[in-house]
């Protein structure tokens, strides 16, 4: 008899951070579209519109959201769009069918990545222990996200909230790793 | 540890960043045509210049373009950050 695939996370029954101020969970199996194409051109930033509900954020390191899509800014010519679980093929379909005819690059990169999503009044202060990013409130706020390195880790960081609130896309080979990096890095303020 | 002006993505830690070597190195159009020894200049012979330098870098653990800086050597301050295919800058120490 054939077995079964059944989708298993890389951090499943990993124990997790004791702190409630710098709380990790782990969102596996959010839609993750990888996006290029030229911003200049009104029809491509049209076309994406229509598909997901929000254009391509322009400006760097910003996240444009339509309900439960956000667009995260990658560089130039170059987007991450999230999507829930499971939505990541209606969502592909929609882009190729909006964007017919253009040079674009649409690319499923799903399964590449994991989120921990980490929360609490010491979120920041433990990110900051790994980080090279200027994570103070003048400088990276909710609705930004940036690439960066989080302990030698590569990471996409998208804060949420002013909670604060951060979601860490992390390869899934990396992932348990930087878990337990941040349920270590968490436990001074627990 | 210094800031680099990433062009795309602003001030970021030079540990985000890898060098890469001097800039505006031209392929030789035709690399039949040229002698061993001129192959060989284009391949592995830099000027090691004291002073101003340009030189590539790329942004790996961020945006992952590439761009152009123009860095004293001495010093090792960055004097400008510019985008591939844009003309070297003229800058003073
Ligand atoms: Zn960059």
């Amino acid at each position: 008899m054939a077995d079964t695939a059944t989708e298993t996370s890389p951090l499943d029954g990993r124990a997790g951070s004791r702190a409630d101020s710098a709380v990790i969970v782990e969102h596996p199996h959010l839609g993750k579209i990888d996006l290029r194409g030229d911003p200049g051109d009104t029809a491509f930033v049209d076309a994406v519109a229509e598909a997901i509900g929000a254009a391509p954020p322009i400006v760097a390191n910003t996240v444009a959201t339509a309900g439960k899509n956000s667009i995260l800014w990658l560089g130039p010519d170059e987007w991450l769009l999230v999507t829930p679980e499971g939505n990541q093929g209606q969502a592909e379909g929609a882009l190729r069918t909006a964007l017919e005819g253009q040079h674009v690059s649409i690319v499923d990169t799903t399964d590449a990545r994991t989120t921990i999503r980490l929360h609490g009044a010491n979120a920041r202060n433990v990110l900051m222990k790994g980080c090279p990013l200027d994570l103070h409130p003048r400088a990276f706020g909710p609705g930004q996200c940036a690439q960066s390195i989080l302990a030698k880790a590569d990471v996409l960081i998208h804060q949420l909230d002013d909670a604060p609130t951060y979601d860490i896309h992390v390869l899934c080979s990396f992932s348990r790793y930087l878990w337990d990096w941040l349920a270590d890095a968490a436990k001074e303020f627990s | 540890m210094f800031l680099i002006d990433c062009p795309y993505c602003g001030p970021r830690q030079q540990t985000e960043f890898h060098c890469h070597g001097e800039a505006h190195i031209a392929r030789p159009k035709d690399p039949d045509a040229i002698s061993d020894a001129e192959w060989a200049d284009y391949l592995f012979n830099r000027s090691n210049t004291m002073g101003v330098f340009y030189e590539r870098w790329v942004h790996n653990h961020g945006c992952r373009r590439w761009f152009n800086v123009a860095r004293d050597t001495v010093s090792d301050r960055i004097l400008a950050v510019y985008r591939v295919g844009e003309k070297r800058p003229k800058v003073t120490k």
